[in-house]
């Protein structure tokens, strides 16, 4: 540009293929040819895919119950409706029965509905700096935070905000009835979150070598909190703090308002947990501390065993099918179509 | 200057009279008239921020965002961050303001290169050079010869006799023949002296500033006198002084009112419908926008009722809001989150794509013209869509379709025609540029570009063969052309007209060369003898005698009138003994018409002297007598022109520009409706009419309207209205519902092929507010019209007319001054560069050297653009719609808290990288068919016209689309993630996995959809579109990476989740089955579609597909064949039309004119319409095989051609 050539055809464009529209280019159009084998291959594709998925979700077992007000839990749901008795402990059992053995591992959930986590406030109470270890926001958490963000006494609440404040609080032992008498499930309540959340994301403030409480010396728990993050494990002092799994589990939202989160993963180093659970009864005692009265929530727990699908969502089988049909009557309609107008190229002339 | 400018923008009270004393500053200035200085420009550099802000911020869209960047500063109703709005408005705004800004600078130099012109005045009693701009009324002003006129003028004295002027006016309305102008002889008696001049103080009174140029009205007082002034008198800027040494000039108008500047229209911002259309929908969308948003309010309230009240224990409320307050903040907050119906990305990809389309313009080779190296030019970037929906085009005559020069091709001289090129086995040959010259070199004088084929001509010359002398000695003699030689044999012509030209030349190459006269002599080297002719009379050509003669003693001393004229005149007066000469002189007459020459017919006839000198003394007393002088001196004319002996005819070609019938004929395939508007005559422009196509001998009728009354023209009207509906009542309007209110006009279908010529006078009626539909109708009606006569500002009333009452798309097409406000008044102007006035191109939207490349910007360029622009704009809302569709299902899930679906990083990028670029490859690169196959099939055009492809209709199908699309992309993720987990028991359905889930879906879905819509695979779009996947893939992987999280950790919340969840096999099972069920109704619509139902597209693309095993069709290339003589559709429509003329009823249904008879033809009505047949002209071209044979014994009246009345 700008540039004047002498000359008398100093002004004529350049002849290139782009300057002048001729770019090499390939011009799909949609032919019989083309569609009509790749909606029959579609439709067969789908068909053998979601009867593999079929299989492998029906391969997996599950098992839910719901112990909101289950067993002896009904006194402890009455208890919990009243905030005046949240220090109160409660404690109750649930039984439940397994008809056929679960076999491979084992997961534990706890499920959760209609708890919506997705809110947008709920979701930006929170500050990433300060459970990533950054010292300045341990001390002064984020204005996301509010109204989590200071405990009575004007400390700086760690971990700040309403998704730390509402972590679910039950915890779970199940018990094997085995005919020689009752064994305790060992569950394996650690290595439940992603590595990237236990590695990366959540990181204790550190200070040389100060012991996690005199890290945390400065900041209150958070409003409904029983202890304090740096004594949330008693077992294992290297699951307190932020870095605690169960923590991380819990900031880690749920999309929608009923979800299932991850409690232990069957420890199956001893008799008779070797090939998973066996059949039989189990019982779930139950220290029952998360209300759910407030917002008409339930409380479940979940036992399931997984492929490598994940567990057992029979929806992606089933949608495949249904698509696979929708394709091959889709297809032969075409084919019919084409057949009595297309084919013979008539509806091409003008 | 821009004061001035303002001044007069400011004035108020219309002037009525205008009052102004010559030399006289301070008296002139009390009345505050406009100084001579022009402004076209916009802005200045200290209006340009505020004013520019000002009227970009009336646009819709550009408000809208302002707004929402105010509402996401509101940190209670924020759901985004601040900068996903500001960073595009801030390019948009700049980008904007940087092009309004060159344009106006570009106007700012032309104006001052125009206002810093040097004119001399005549201030303080001497004569000083000063800018144009400085003049002012009442100024006198010196003009030399070729100066342009600097202001509106009253001519006072000239250095020619009897104080003429010639001027040219050809920046006015576009005529190039020189035109006269002579003072009051009062004035003209200052002569050249400063000192009579400088004491001249002569007082003006006339009308106030207008615009109409052919009309002055004032009164001269000087010295106690009253001199009434008219048009004669007057000099009007924009013209030019030819063959005038000087002349002084009273300036009356100055720059902003001066007629042309008057008649220039205004310069009004264009935008094309589309951006109208745009702006429509994006009203419904934020009206939708609204709708969705209070849905989603009433559901915050509602859940906040319910739910959310039992749920503050664990998410207290912010200090007192209740829930229908909460409702309040969330409609804002759903309004900034669903923004993206509207996004603002869209602005800036249209305003790219049209700034890309409009630089192929600049760069098609196909569009430059080599001759005066002149490249196609887009000067508008932004309307080239609408250059695919063009339904009217009005076009310029002169210099537009024709070049404006004529050529002396063919004669006939004593019954022999000449001109035409014969093999030696008698075979006429086609004359091309490579065809053998005639060598003029025997003669000195000879003009070397004139060209001529025919040495049979040269050698009868040679020969000294009396007729062929005789008639070139009158083609020397008979006319009124000057002379000009500044060097001894160099000899320029200014003629009146360009066919005297013509003549002149012609003869001047035969060795009759003209080479001066005096007011009584003319003296023409014949031969290479130098003689003198007495000229004796001239009787003068005008618009009733259709001829001139001149009666020149030569030296000899024999008296002879030499006369040339049209042919029906001149046959009437010819003596009995030429009948047998003149019945062959016909067939020669009705062939060069039937290839759309002008013609005209030559006779002579010696005098004898006594007779002449009583002739002489009868004139002179006629000549003085005061009333009744025209008819005594007519029929004087009348009593000397008879008994004429006839000599031959001459055809002049009026050259059409190259291509221009094939042009033509390829746009009314398009179903574009032409109309040419000309100041030129009606026989001159109904002629080219049918030598450019757009009048044809199939035609079913022609309609002349030539009424002189109102009540005439709407009587010719109707009945032309009636005889192409016959079945209707002649009463077509109930006039009364016509009202006010604007209706839009539907095209009628009649039967049959009409064209319309309608001139001046009539449509200065016509146009009339109350005649104006019937009008339109009418004109409407017919496949072409012609107007004829017409003003620069009629033009831009009928393009108005048009525009107002027809839902269409208007390109004015032009290339003088006058053509101007006809160019700014239609929706695209097109200038045709190269020529000397640059006006046309100054103020057009695009610009090119030759008609022809009309064909390629609509056919090509135009359809392209639309169809790009359309396929951008469904897309664009498809994807946006898409994605904004999503929210709307996930607020149901997440108590209507205005959370996003997607990071936010994804909504900041989404229309910036990740679907930008694959979109803007297509409507850069696409096309369905390549531009051969866009020439074979003009058709492809009309659904631009019938705006198919994207209307209220299409938008609203591109949202239903996108419902579904939706609808498909948050349901299926929701039901196969909602209870799942990875294969590892960790969670995957946490709210990060599930927005990258939905992310991907959608930009997957997307893309597949724009690979469903291009048609176009060039290597570019396969990079953008692959490119785009892989950077999405690249940034989300970024962005959810550790290093980024540390470093900024609340800005990316999202660390690790692309790689815990991407893993994951569910995961892209869900991502395949959304593509598939997106993919699925598509494919299959198009599929059923292409077959129950295709269109023109997918037809000419299926043959294409076909054509591809052979050979594609050779291109179409408009050969230069520059004195082709079958170039007029004349010609072409016998070659093959001839035998459906016979056959059809319409050849007995019209008159059939026979001129064997000659004599008795009245020819045409001039007044009153009528049904004109032209038939039967059959032209030889179609059968070689028996050249000169006419079988058609029936000839209608050709077109008289005629030399071009003197003067406006």
């Amino acid at each position: 540009m700008g540039k004047v050539k002498p000359g008398p055809l100093s002004r004529r464009p350049d002849n290139s293929a782009f300057k002048q529209q001729r770019l090499p280019a390939w011009s799909p159009m949609l032919t019989a040819n083309t569609v009509l084998p790749f909606f029959y291959f579609m439709a067969l594709i789908c068909m053998l895919l979601g009867v593999w998925l079929l299989l492998t979700v029906q391969s997996t077992q599950e098992l839910k119950l719901d112990y909101t007000e289950a067993g002896t839990c009904d006194i402890c749901f009455e208890k919990r409706k009243n905030v005046s008795n949240a220090d109160q402990p409660c404690s109750c059992t649930v039984v439940l029965s397994i008809k056929k053995a679960f076999k491979g591992d084992v997961f534990f959930y706890y499920g959760l509905q209609n708890f919506h986590q997705n809110l947008r406030r709920y979701m930006d109470s929170r500050d990433d700096a300060q459970m990533v270890g950054r010292k300045n926001n341990l001390k002064s958490p984020s204005t996301y935070c509010l109204p989590f963000d200071k405990d009575k006494n004007g400390l700086p609440v760690a971990p700040c905000g309403a998704v730390a404040n509402s972590i679910f609080n039950d915890s779970f032992t199940l018990r094997y009835m085995a005919p020689s008498g009752s064994v305790l499930v060992p569950l394996l309540r650690k290595g439940i979150s992603w590595y990237t959340d236990k590695n990366i994301k959540y990181r204790n403030p550190s200070n040389g070598n100060m012991t996690l409480p005199q890290v945390f010396e400065g900041t209150g728990r958070p409003l409904y909190w029983q202890k304090p993050v740096y004594d949330l494990d008693p077992h294992d002092a290297t699951n307190n703090g932020f870095i605690n799994d169960d923590l991380i589990v819990w900031m880690r939202e749920a999309a929608f308002p009923n979800f299932k989160k991850l409690y232990g993963v069957l420890y199956r180093a001893n008799k008779p947990f070797v090939n998973g659970l066996p059949a039989g009864n189990y019982s779930v005692d139950i220290s029952y501390n998360f209300p759910v009265k407030y917002f008409q929530g339930r409380k479940e727990v979940v036992l399931t065993t997984l492929t490598w699908f994940g567990g057992q969502n029979h929806f992606l089988p089933i949608a495949y099918l249904v698509t696979s049909c929708l394709i091959l009557l889709i297809a032969v309609i075409l084919t019919v179509a084409w057949c009595k107008f297309g084919k013979s190229g008539r509806n091409m002339e003008e | 200057m821009s004061f001035f400018g303002l001044d007069c923008v400011k004035k108020k009270e219309r002037e009525l009279e205008r009052k102004l004393r010559a030399n006289d500053r301070e008296y002139n200035l009390s009345f505050k008239y406009a100084t001579n200085a022009i402004k076209t420009s916009k802005y200045n550099p200290f209006t340009f921020l505020p004013l520019n802000l000002f009227e970009q911020f009336q646009r819709i869209a550009n408000a809208y965002f302002m707004f929402l960047l105010v509402l996401q500063v509101i940190p209670q109703i924020s759901s985004l961050s601040w900068f996903t709005t500001v960073v595009p408005l801030v390019l948009v705004l700049t980008v904007t303001a940087a092009k309004d800004a060159t344009d106006d600078i570009n106007r700012h130099r032309s104006d001052n290169q125009v206002n810093n012109r040097k004119v001399q005045v005549l201030i303080d009693r001497k004569l000083r050079s000063e800018k144009w701009m400085d003049v002012q009324v009442g100024d006198i002003i010196k003009l030399e010869n070729n100066q342009f006129v600097t202001a509106d003028l009253l001519l006072l004295s000239s250095s020619e006799p009897l104080n003429l002027v010639y001027i040219e006016t050809a920046e006015l309305d576009g005529e190039t023949n020189l035109k006269v102008r002579q003072a009051l002889t009062v004035t003209g008696d200052l002569g050249e002296d400063i000192e009579k001049l400088a004491d001249f103080d002569g007082e003006v009174r006339c009308e106030p500033p207008n615009n109409r140029l052919d009309r002055f009205r004032g009164t001269l007082t000087y010295a106690g006198q009253k001199y009434s002034l008219d048009n004669e008198k007057i000099l009007l800027r924009g013209c030019t002084l030819r063959n005038t040494e000087w002349c002084f000039g009273l300036v009356l108008f100055g720059g902003p009112e001066t007629k042309l500047m008057q008649n220039c229209g205004k310069s009004t911002f264009k935008r094309t419908s589309i951006d109208r259309l745009m702006n429509v929908l994006v009203l419904c969308i934020f009206g939708f926008l609204a709708f969705m948003c209070t849905i989603l309010a009433i559901g915050n309230c509602f859940w906040e009722l319910n739910e959310g009240s039992q749920f503050m224990v664990f998410l207290p409320r912010q200090d007192g809001n209740d829930a229908a307050f909460s409702a309040f903040l969330t409609f804002w907050s759903y309004v900034i989150i669903l923004n993206t119906v509207v996004p603002i990305s869209l602005y800036v990809s249209v305003e790219i794509i049209r700034l890309g389309n409009s630089f192929y313009i600049d760069w098609d080779r196909r569009m430059y013209y080599s001759r005066n190296d002149t490249p196609a030019e887009a000067r508008t970037t932004t309307l080239n869509e609408e250059l695919g929906q063009i339904k009217y085009v009005f076009s310029d005559k002169t210099g537009t379709l024709t070049q404006n020069i004529m050529t002396f091709n063919k004669c006939s001289i004593n019954g022999k025609s000449y001109g035409d090129v014969y093999d030696y086995t008698g075979q006429r040959l086609e004359i091309t540029q490579h065809t053998e010259r005639v060598d003029f070199s025997f003669n000195p004088l000879a003009d070397p570009r004139f060209i001529f084929h025919d040495h049979a001509l040269v050698e009868a010359v040679k020969l000294e063969n009396p007729e062929v002398h005789a008639f070139f000695r009158l083609l020397a003699l008979c006319h009124t052309v000057m002379a000009e030689e500044k060097k001894e044999g160099e000899l320029f012509y200014q003629a009146q007209s360009p066919d005297e030209g013509a003549l002149v030349t012609a003869a001047r190459n035969f060795g009759f060369v003209f080479r001066s006269r005096t007011p009584d002599s003319v003296s023409i080297v014949e031969m290479g003898q130098q003689r003198s002719y007495e000229l004796l009379a001239i009787l003068d050509f005008n618009n009733v005698r259709k001829r001139m003669s001149v009666i020149v003693r030569s030296p000899e001393g024999k008296l002879s009138l030499f006369c040339k004229g049209a042919d029906t005149i001149i046959y009437e007066r010819l003596h009995l003994s030429c009948s047998k000469l003149m019945d062959v002189t016909t067939e020669h007459l009705n062939e060069f018409a039937g290839e759309g020459l002008r013609t005209l017919v030559l006779a002579y006839k010696d005098l004898d002297e006594e007779y002449f000198n009583q002739w002489k003394q009868r004139h002179h007393e006629a000549s003085t007598l005061l009333d009744d002088r025209e008819s005594k001196l007519d029929e004087l004319y009348e009593e000397i022109e008879k008994d004429l002996l006839l000599l031959g005819a001459s055809a002049i070609e009026d050259k059409l520009q190259d291509g221009v019938p094939q042009t033509i004929e390829q746009l009314s395939k398009a179903d574009i409706k032409i109309w040419v508007l000309t100041g030129d005559k009606q026989e001159t422009a109904e002629n080219i009419g049918y030598s450019c196509n757009l009048l044809r001998e199939e035609m079913n009728g022609v309609f002349i309207i030539s009424g002189n009354s109102p009540e005439d023209v709407r009587q010719e009207l109707r009945n032309a209205q009636t005889s192409m509906k016959p079945g209707e009542d002649s009463v077509f309007f109930p006039e009364s519902t016509l009202g006010k209110g604007v209706k839009v006009m539907a095209d009628e279908a009649v039967n049959g092929e009409y064209g319309l010529v309608i001139n001046g006078h009539s449509l200065a009626y016509a146009l009339e507010s109350s005649m104006e539909l019937e009008f339109l109708r009418t004109a409407c009606m017919c496949k072409s019209v012609i107007c004829c006569r017409v003003t620069p500002l009629q033009k831009a009333q009928v393009v108005e007319l048009v525009k107002k009452y027809k839902r269409v798309v208007t390109l004015a097409i032009g290339d003088g001054a006058n053509d101007v406000s006809m160019i700014k008044a239609a929706h695209i102007g097109v200038g045709i560069s190269g020529q000397e006035g640059m006006q046309a191109v100054l103020s057009s939207d695009y610009s090119f050297a030759q008609f022809r490349f009309l064909q390629r910007l609509l056919l090509v360029h135009g359809r392209w653009s639309y169809l790009r622009m359309c396929k951008f704009l469904r897309y664009f809302f498809y994807k946006n719609f898409t994605f904004t569709f999503v929210h709307f299902w996930f607020a149901f899930f997440c108590g209507f808290s205005a959370q996003t679906v997607y990071d936010e990083w994804f909504i900041t990028l989404y229309n910036l990288v990740y679907t930008a670029l694959p979109v803007l490859g297509m409507s850069l690169f696409d096309q369905d068919v390549n531009d051969v196959w866009s020439f074979q099939h003009p058709q492809l055009y009309v659904p631009g016209q019938l705006n198919l492809y994207f209307s209220k209709k299409a938008f609203f199908k591109c949202a239903l689309h996108s419902c579904y699309s939706s609808l498909v992309l948050f349901f299926i993720p929701y039901a196969a993630m909602h209870d799942t987990v990875r294969g590892d028991g960790k969670d995957v359905a946490d709210y990060q996995s599930f927005a990258l889930l939905t992310q991907t879906c959608l930009l997957f879905a997307v893309t597949i959809q724009l690979v469903l819509e291009m048609s176009y695979w060039t290597a570019v779009n396969t990079f953008f579109v692959l490119g785009s996947l892989a950077m999405y893939f690249a940034v989300t992987f970024t962005m959810y990476s550790d290093g980024m999280f540390l470093t900024l950790p609340s800005a990316f919340p999202f660390i690790g989740t692309a790689r815990n969840s991407l893993n994951q096999p569910n995961i892209w099972l869900t991502i395949v089955l959304t593509s598939i069920l997106c993919v699925l109704p598509v494919v299959t619509y198009r599929f059923l579609f292409i077959q129950l139902c295709p269109t023109i597209n997918d037809k000419v693309m299926f043959k294409v597909r076909q054509a591809k095993a052979t050979l594609p069709p050779p291109p179409r290339r408009t050969r230069i064949r520059r004195t082709s003589s079958r170039r007029s559709g004349y010609a072409f429509s016998h070659a093959q039309g001839y035998g459906d003329l016979v056959t059809s009823g319409h050849y007995l249904q019209r008159p059939a004119l026979y001129r064997s008879s000659g004599l008795t033809h009245t020819g045409r009505t001039t007044t009153g319409f009528s049904p004109m047949g032209r038939s039967a002209g059959y032209s030889p071209t179609g059968r070689p095989q028996n050249p000169k044979v006419p079988d058609v014994e029936g000839t209608s009246l050709q077109m008289y051609r005629t030399i071009k009345e003197p003067s406006l």
